[in-house]
């Protein structure tokens, strides 16, 4: 792959500082070597990647409470003995105990809390997913056409994202949530409009840089078609930023959602989310929900910080 | 700077038209009128009602006379509210907003800026930690969760401060969502003038302050503290914008009357008109914001000429 190589050369200079003023043979011989083990070894940019995240302890933790937290909401409410909508009559606003199995409580209408914040999660995490997945896509057309094409199209549609930003975002949402209702999908839908401009900013920045990258001036120069030039050295190139901005946009999403559940805008009654839970703001109540959110956030934020310095080592 | 301030102007201008026709269109996209209900209405009444609020006229003769409207200041009437219009309750609502957002703002710039400075300063010392630490807490820690946490533990557990409410601008009344709202805002703040600073200590010319032998105080005060400045000017456009959302969540977790709990409060009712004068209100008021703050930074930056 023609980008690797430049980076894996000074990222191998400075790792060796010793490298500096031994002199030109050296530097050559050096260079020799490295490409020889790069080849033999098929080091890629993603591998060369992936070993500089593995490094990385806080981002490695991270991951690894986000995937046990997603799958305790994945398995959990198969698991326990309560559904997450029927009432205890025996036990209304219970506070955390062993009796009953209701490890953390229930609330005041006698629902085991374990159940409803792991199908919360559930919920606040499709709606992240989904919701990033939407506006990822509509930032990555949006940012490629944008930078492609250039000129007045360019200079349009990014004055349409700056406009974006000078928006209250979060009052148009509830505009939309007012006048479309809130359903499930609408709520999605209206956390894309607000959440696409970054990755727009970022695809468009990153494709007019591309445009003009010797690399692609080579390919062109030795007859690569268009599309060639795209898939292979583009898109590839785009795929670490893109990377990076969707860990970033997740946690925004999921942010954003639990605003507006918290506001009673969002999520509705019967149905739960970490949003609506943190409402109910009895001390234990508040406390569960609270907590993973907030460690869902911390993680999202440490993946996306290890991220950008694997996939980004220049600009840290 | 007068050419640049004119076409500043005139840029803002499209944002918030935009933004009222869109509001103004989906408004009307909506199926319903405001007068179907149960009771049934005679024709004549039902005619003299819509001559009235001209829903008589063309979509694009009411969206105009909307427009005049707003020009002459004038939000129309609420939905829900009977006998009261947008205006008198923006009225109601607006000082309670103001007074609780602009001291918090004030608040937390001088605390931010004090604390980035400090932190910058003495790098890894005990209040460098804390700026860090208020920063991962506001990055990580959504006002929402903040807000009932310092009610359980300032109003039921200490029982020092109410737990919400408002009562003329009692001051214990006020005392928490300020507090909120000014960790929030410092914990972005102080970040922001830590790393700005830091950057600034590392330039050229303070090397060549301290080696004239200036006294560290005149060192940051005279020659970094102004540049070191210009990100935090900056920030302060996006962080207006955030101060709405966490505005909203204060009134709400502490019950304040401002505009932020009406605006919940009418989309929950579905109170249309009432939300989108908010909106547009709002949204006017915002882009301003931006603007002055673009212009500030402009004439506080000599690099930006345009």
């Amino acid at each position: 792959m023609p980008g690797s190589t430049p980076r894996f050369v000074t990222d191998s200079h400075m790792r060796n500082p010793r490298n500096e003023g031994i002199g030109l043979t050296a530097n050559v011989v050096d260079h020799a070597a490295i490409q020889a083990a790069a080849m033999s070894s098929g080091r890629s940019l993603w591998s060369d990647a992936r070993r500089r995240f593995l490094r990385n302890k806080a981002a490695l933790i991270s991951l690894g409470t986000l995937t046990i937290i997603c799958l305790a909401c994945i398995i959990g409410p198969w698991v326990l003995p309560h559904a997450f909508d029927s009432a205890d009559w025996e036990a209304m606003s219970f506070p955390p105990s062993m009796v009953n199995s209701h490890f953390w409580g229930t609330d005041d209408a006698g629902r085991d809390l374990l159940v409803r914040c792991l199908i919360g999660g559930r919920v606040s995490l499709t709606v992240g997913l989904l919701a990033t997945i939407s506006s990822v896509t509509l930032g990555i057309v949006w940012g490629a056409t944008a930078g492609f094409v250039g000129g007045k199209v360019d200079a349009f549609m990014m004055r349409i994202v700056d406009m974006m930003y000078a928006i209250p975002y979060l009052l148009i949402a509830i505009l939309l949530v007012t006048i479309l209702g809130r359903e499930f999908y609408l709520v999605v839908l209206t956390i894309t409009v607000f959440s696409w401009m970054d990755m727009a900013r970022v695809v468009r920045g990153q494709t007019l840089s591309l445009r003009s990258r010797e690399y692609v001036e080579a390919a062109r120069a030795i007859g690569v078609s268009t599309p060639r030039i795209i898939f292979s050295h583009i898109v590839p190139n785009l795929l670490g930023v893109v990377v990076i901005y969707t860990t970033v946009t997740v946690p925004g999403v999921i942010l954003t959602e639990s605003v507006l559940s918290f506001l009673g805008l969002g999520i509705q009654e019967p149905m739960t989310s970490w949003g609506v839970l943190t409402m109910e703001a009895t001390p234990w109540i508040l406390l569960f929900p609270a907590a993973l959110l907030s460690t869902t956030l911390y993680c999202f934020n440490f993946i996306g910080d290890g991220l950008r310095d694997a996939l980004d080592p220049k600009e840290r | 700077m007068w050419t640049y301030t004119l076409r500043r102007v005139f840029a803002a201008i499209p944002t918030v038209l935009v933004v009222i026709t869109v509001c103004y269109l989906l408004l009307h996209a909506t199926p319903g009128g405001p007068f179907d209900s149960d009771r049934k209405v005679s024709a004549a009444v039902l005619a003299n009602l819509e001559a009235k609020y001209h829903l008589d006229l063309p979509l694009w003769q009411q969206y105009l006379l909307y427009l005049k409207g707003l020009l002459q200041g004038d939000l129309g009437a609420s939905f829900r509210y009977a006998d009261w219009s947008v205006n008198d309750l923006v009225a109601a609502a607006l000082p309670v907003s103001l007074s609780i957002g602009g001291i918090a703002m004030v608040i937390s710039v001088l605390v931010g800026v004090s604390l980035g400075i400090f932190a910058a300063l003495r790098q890894n010392s005990v209040i460098d930690h804390f700026v860090m630490l208020l920063g991962n807490v506001g990055s990580a820690v959504p006002s929402f969760v903040l807000g009932p946490v310092m009610i359980i533990i300032f109003a039921i557990a200490l029982k020092w401060l109410p737990a919400g409410g408002w009562h003329d601008f009692e001051f214990r009344f006020m005392i928490l969502p300020i507090a909120l709202l000014t960790i929030i805002n410092v914990s972005t703040i102080g970040r922001v003038m830590r790393g700005s600073l830091i950057e600034v200590m590392h330039s050229n010319f303070i090397r060549t302050a301290r080696a004239k032998g200036l006294p560290t105080r005149v060192v940051v005060l005279r020659h970094a503290l102004k540049p070191a400045l210009l990100p935090v000017v900056s920030v302060l456009g996006p962080l207006a914008i955030s101060s709405i959302t966490a505005a909203l969540v204060t009134e709400t977790v502490f019950s304040l009357p401002g505009l932020g709990k009406l605006i919940v409060n009418g989309a929950g009712n579905r109170d249309y008109t009432l939300v989108l004068g908010l909106v547009v209100l709002i949204t006017v008021l915002t882009v301003t914001l931006n603007l002055l703050v673009d212009l500030a930074y402009a004439w506080l930056d000599p690099k930006i000429r345009y």
